[in-house]
């Protein structure tokens, strides 16, 4: 838990007064409001009644400047604006506490969700690829607002119920000791009692979500998968496997439900068998002259004012664990080591010849790329092509430091200037990699193709859509470049992300061009027309293609052709045609099968 | 497309409530009796300060013990019996609750089973889903805790005017006067505290979108270099989440203290009058503490009620959004006879159904889509005897599924018939048919669940061997077996953890094991790799072998062997004959086969 408050209080700088005046102003409201019942107690007895006025001595003086009993028997009015004064003071500092403690949980958990954010952001890409998107996302809402729910919530109220406890006992006490104690003793058991209860229904409403999600599941598969369903004519089966997972979920709640019934009802006994206990050993102690009817009615109101939090305390307390493993879960994103910014970075010409140097890459224990050495001159087109795992999109990966070489693994020069050298963020701008699966953002197509070029111009982002045989499709959309790419939004073939994310590089004008099998969707016709628009900027741009489609390669100045993570072929498409390897096979291969095809359509995956 | 609309209704409208009400019938005894526990449990309620007032006038003030023990043991009895009754009300309403949502739920999902594939094309999944689940436990909750609730409520504060009444109307009178300000200031409250809590839920799963872009595509951010876009627009959304959550904290934070300051503004107004009373001698003093208690204790259940009411209005968008989709027409429906004679989709009655040999015939159909105005098919004729393979070819968009979703009666003729074994299949059932149908698409999907799960789909009651058969039938037996697992390998959702050969390698296997006398086939245009491929054409010839098929092709080799070739353009069929009968045509196959040798010279 002290490691979990740590965290939290890592995002607390600046706002801690307002924890500070959340403790003061919660003080403050619980004190008038346990007034309210002492005021009572002094009209009950003093005023209405004959008992001494059991005051401290300097109120008893200004009473008694007034005119004492007399003056306020005549005056009741007077105790009723006290009353009402102590209500409005305490809902004033009530109001004051929450707003305060809010301000400060709110301060405290908007920084932790951008710190997170950012820090996603800034954590490496091999950190991405390691870890499951779906399982971050959860880390930060679900588990950040578990987070919040103690910041905001429960830490206001163990303050209160803490000072609520203290301030009571401090005035039962100074009242009658006896009576106290017997107050006193339900209030840790009752703690208790919710305590284990919470703890040990944790696991029926854990086995509860588990059920809901799989009920979720099943409808969400069923509704996805409905052409099947249709198809096979399964409905019956389908709504069999519903009913079971239905039930099921319906079933684990009732049970959960009677558990909580059972704790509701209990929780209510204890609070009537303790109100019974003030009221019998009350009467007791009354017929000993030990008690006057005032304390009495303090008694019993104080009581009646604490059951409900010192209930909830336990609930709190059982919480503790999930808000510890929620900040552990998010702790482990915030440790993660992000790329440090490089002052030193240097931001050289980047139109020179790529040469890797016996560049040698691993990943885990597995060997990417073994000691490779090639040159791509500045200004040419140069092809890779390679199987699934030949280790072509780390060679991609490596150029723009998405992974890191590590010293005396070789190194990447571009116009003789070690990569490593070279600011990162400028690098990356310089160096345009077009991703095998890009990621388009659930903006317009106009912002998606603009977004690494702010400010653009609409006439710039048609011209490089058109450059990524895009511009046609996009007009053909009802709103155009207007069109809200993603979920709310029209759905993009596999073909159209591709070209979206092509135009979206071309718009940096990076002097280094990489396409990481980003064609692969784009049919041959749609591919043929995106090589032409390159060759416009050859000579201008170095142009890298890795792709498993010769096609795509034919235009290139060098191909080079990885087997395992080695060079098995280089040389120009023409050479590596005659000399009849691998690339020649393929050729053949592929030439093939597309003779086979009547009509290419464009892949709609 | 159906968009969420966040505009809240104030107006309570017992029209949306009414649909509600066949839903509620099977619960009425449980509510009842609820109901009946509840007045107890508020009378008990109504009863406390009471005893709190015998023990003042009885103990306190005269200093005796007597009758204390008989005091305490009926007192516990109550509170036992109170204790009692609170397990049973709050078990009697979770079973209200997931009962009436577990109802709710099936309905919702057995409409769904019968409810066109053409609502599954223009609704997003999410939408429905979201129907299916949250909506119908939003409903379930408020009627389960909320109705109930207000019920206690409306009973306890009802009790309590009239236990004051009769106890001293003077003071009853002075507490009620501070009832009418509660209230209005609740109702007020209480519409706006749940605007602006809608807008912060609504801010809030924009966060949460923000997360899942700022996560997925931190790759691409990387590569593109736009961190810092992404952090400050990312920062907006917290700000914006920041200001308007404060300000639902203001409201709440100003009103529930409001609310309490007036149960202590009834207390000393009672505390002020009931005092002179007692000095006069004409109230004692148990009395004046009973009222001070009721005094403080009637204003919760009141901002409570005003609370709940506020909750019902809106909730009536989620009924209308679970009547909604209840109200959504089937638009292909058996007729009553069909049924009767063939069973629905969830109870057929097998023995009745005729055996198929799978002649199909087209008899002067015409066509339109539903949401089309032109007619895409015009008195189309077409008899194809059983075991004929017939390919349907054309340009992407042109049309060819049409004739698929005519013939798999997931679209009806607008006008003229379809006939399967001479006998029109509108009167049979669509279970019928379709049972009878192997479907393979294009892009093929899995359920989640091993590969084992997934071919026995088309056959519920298959052994191991014959699912192993049916895989080897269709050549996926030598890819599942290369998987670690083979065919205990899981799938994932959607199949997303196969390739997309072997998804559909693996719906062939499915589709063939349910031995259909009709095939239905989309053939992939997509890329596979080249083993992959070749298994797959292998699969195609020999599953069609002795069906009646229908293949949206692509593959020349696939053309060629068709008995019958449909050349379909612009949503019409443009050629019909063999391909030897249509390359003599000249016409637009000819012309697409010639480019198509064109373009292999060319590359």
């Amino acid at each position: 838990m002290r490691k979990s408050l740590a965290t939290i209080f890592r995002f607390s700088g600046g706002v801690k007064k307002y924890l500070f005046i959340t403790v003061i102003s919660t003080a403050l409201a619980v004190f008038f409001q346990f007034l309210t019942p002492q005021i009572i107690r002094f009209t009950v007895d003093y005023v209405i009644g004959t008992e001494p006025p059991a005051l401290p001595p300097f109120v008893m003086v200004w009473i008694e400047s007034l005119g004492g009993r007399d003056f306020l028997r005549s005056s009741l009015m007077l105790i009723a604006a006290m009353v009402v004064l102590c209500a409005l003071l305490n809902s004033l500092f009530a109001f004051v506490s929450r707003m305060s403690a809010a301000t400060f949980a709110e301060s405290v958990i908007k920084r932790l969700r951008n710190t997170l954010f950012e820090h996603t952001q800034r954590l490496p890409y091999s950190w991405h690829v390691e870890h499951q998107t779906g399982d971050i996302i959860q880390r930060c809402t679900s588990d950040v607002e578990v987070v919040r729910n103690f910041v905001s919530h429960q830490l206001l109220q163990i303050i209160r119920t803490f000072l609520l406890i203290t301030v009571s006992l401090a005035l039962m006490f100074s009242m009658n000791v006896t009576l106290s104690i017997v107050a006193l003793v339900f209030i840790p058991l009752v703690i208790l009692y919710s305590t284990i209860f919470f703890s040990s229904i944790r696991k029926k409403f854990r086995v509860c979500d588990e059920l809901e999600g799989e009920l979720t599941v099943a409808v969400q598969e069923n509704l996805t998968g409905v052409r099947v369903v249709r198809a096979f004519g399964r409905e019956r089966h389908e709504l069999d496997q519903f009913d079971e997972k239905n039930e099921k979920y319906t079933g684990s709640w009732v049970r959960l439900g009677s558990t909580l019934g059972l704790y509701w009802g209990l929780g209510d006994l204890a609070t009537g068998l303790q109100i019974i206990s003030i009221i019998a050993v009350g009467a007791i102690l009354a017929s000993r002259d030990a008690l006057t009817l005032g304390e009495f009615l303090v008694f019993v109101s104080y009581n009646h004012m604490l059951a409900w939090p010192v209930r909830a305390m336990g609930r709190i307390l059982s919480d503790f664990s999930k808000t510890s493993v929620s900040t552990a879960r998010i702790r482990d994103i915030l440790d993660a080591e992000a790329e440090k910014p490089e002052p030193e970075g240097i931001q050289p010409d980047m139109r020179g010849d790529i040469v890797f140097e016996n560049v040698s890459f691993s990943y885990g224990s597995e060997p990417l790329i073994k000691n490779l050495s090639f040159t791509i001159e500045g200004g040419t087109t140069f092809g890779i092509l390679g199987a699934t795992g030949s280790g072509k999109s780390t060679i991609a990966a490596l150029l723009n430091r998405l992974y890191e070489l590590e010293e005396g693994s070789g190194r990447i020069t571009i116009g003789g200037v070690d990569i490593r050298r070279i600011e990162r963020s400028y690098l990356r701008r310089n160096v345009g990699v077009v991703l095998q699966e890009p990621f388009l953002f659930s903006k317009t197509i106009g912002e998606n193709i603009s977004i690494a070029a702010p400010g653009a111009r609409l006439e710039e982002i048609r011209t490089s859509a058109a450059a990524a045989a895009l511009d046609e499709s996009v007009m053909g959309f009802q709103k155009g470049y207007d069109t809200v790419v993603g979920e709310r939004g029209v759905t993009l073939s596999g073909g159209q992300k591709q070209r979206v994310a092509i135009a979206r590089t071309l718009m940096m004008r990076p002097p280094v061009m990489v396409f990481d099998d980003s064609m692969s969707a784009v049919d041959l016709e749609t591919d043929a027309k995106i090589r032409a628009s390159l060759r416009e900027v050859r000579g201008s741009a170095t142009i890298i293609i890795i792709s498993h489609r010769i096609n795509t390669l034919l235009g290139a100045d060098k191909i080079l052709v990885l087997e395992n993570g080695e060079i098995a072929e280089l040389g120009t498409p023409e050479e590596l045609m005659e000399k009849g390897g691998i690339f020649r096979r393929t050729y053949e291969m592929q030439s093939e099968a597309a003779s086979d095809l009547l009509i290419r359509e464009e892949d709609g995956i | 497309m159906n968009g969420e609309n966040l505009k809240l209704k104030h107006r309570f409208d017992p029209k949306v409530w009414k649909k509600l009400l066949p839903f509620l019938k099977p619960f009425l005894g449980r509510f009842a009796w609820v109901c009946a526990v509840m007045v107890l449990v508020a009378l008990s309620d109504i009863a406390i300060p009471l005893f709190q007032r015998y023990a003042v006038n009885n103990f306190i003030v005269p200093r005796s013990t007597g009758g204390l023990g008989v005091f305490t043991l009926v007192y516990v009895l109550m509170i036992a019996a109170q204790a009692l009754m609170v397990v049973a009300f709050s078990r009697g309403c979770i079973a209200i609750e997931m009962y009436l949502s577990r109802d709710l739920k099936r309905a919702t999902f057995v409409h769904l089973q019968k409810l066109p594939l053409s609502y599954y094309n223009k609704t997003a999944v999410g939408y429905i889903l979201a129907r299916v689940m949250s909506d119908t436990t939003k409903i379930a909750t408020l009627v389960g805790w909320s109705l109930l609730d207000i019920f206690w409520s409306a009973i306890y504060v009802l009790g309590v005017f009239i236990a004051m009444l009769i106890l001293n109307w003077h003071l009853a009178l002075l507490v009620m006067a501070v009832v009418p300000a509660a209230a209005i200031l609740t109702g007020i409250f209480q519409g706006r505290i749940l605007t602006v809590n809608r807008r912060v839920r609504s801010i809030n799963s924009r966060m949460t979108g923000a997360y899942n872009e700022g996560i997925s595509g931190a790759k691409t951010s990387k590569t593109l270099v736009i961190e810092d876009l992404n952090c400050r627009e990312f920062s907006e959304i917290t700000d914006n989440l920041y200001r308007n959550t404060l300000r639902a904290t203001r409201l709440n934070a100003f009103f529930v203290p409001l609310v309490t300051f007036f149960g202590s503004l009834a207390a000393a107004l009672v505390l002020q009058r009931g005092g002179y009373l007692v000095m006069g001698g004409a109230l004692d003093f148990g009395m004046l503490s009973a009222f001070v208690s009721y005094a403080l204790g009637i204003i919760e259940p009141i901002q409570q009620m005003a609370g709940i009411i506020a909750e019902f209005i809106a909730t009536q968008v989620n009924i209308e959004r679970v009547t909604g989709l209840l109200e959504q027409k089937c638009e292909i429906e058996d007729s009553p006879e069909v049924i009767e004679k063939y069973g629905d989709c969830f109870s057929p009655k097998r023995e009745n159904w005729e055996p198929i040999r799978g002649e199909i015939e087209f008899r002067d159909v015409s066509f339109k889509y539903p949401d089309g105005d032109e007619y895409v098919l015009e008195h189309f004729n077409l008899k194809i005897p059983a075991g004929t393979n017939v390919a349907i070819v054309g340009e992407t968009g042109a049309g060819k599924s049409t004739l698929v979703n005519l013939a798999c009666r997931f679209f009806e003729p607008t006008e003229g018939q379809i006939l399967i074994d001479g006998v029109d299949y509108r009167e049979r059932s669509q279970l019928w048919l379709h049972s009878h149908i192997g479907y393979v698409l294009q892009t093929p999907h899995l359920f989640s669940g091993t590969i084992r799960d997934n071919i026995r789909y088309g056959k519920l009651d298959a052994t191991d061997e014959e699912i192993e058969a049916a895989a080897r039938l269709v050549s996926a037996d030598t890819v599942i077996k290369k998987l670690e697992k083979g065919y205990d390998t899981y799938v994932g959702e959607g199949g997303s953890l196969l390739s997309t050969g072997e998804k559909q390698l693996i719906s062939f296997a499915r589709a063939v094991i349910a031995d259909p006398p009709i095939f239905v086939l989309d053939e992939a245009t997509s890329s596979i790799d080249t083993e992959t491929e070749r298994l797959i054409q292998q699969a195609i010839s020999r599953t069609l072998v002795g069906r009646t098929s229908f293949i949206i092709a692509h593959r020349l080799s696939t053309i060629k062997h068709a008995d019958l070739i449909l050349v379909v353009r612009d949503g019409r069929i443009i050629e019909r004959g063999t391909h030897e009968e249509l390359l003599d045509m000249k016409g637009y196959y000819y012309s697409l086969y010639t480019e198509a040798k064109l373009g292999k010279l060319d590359s």
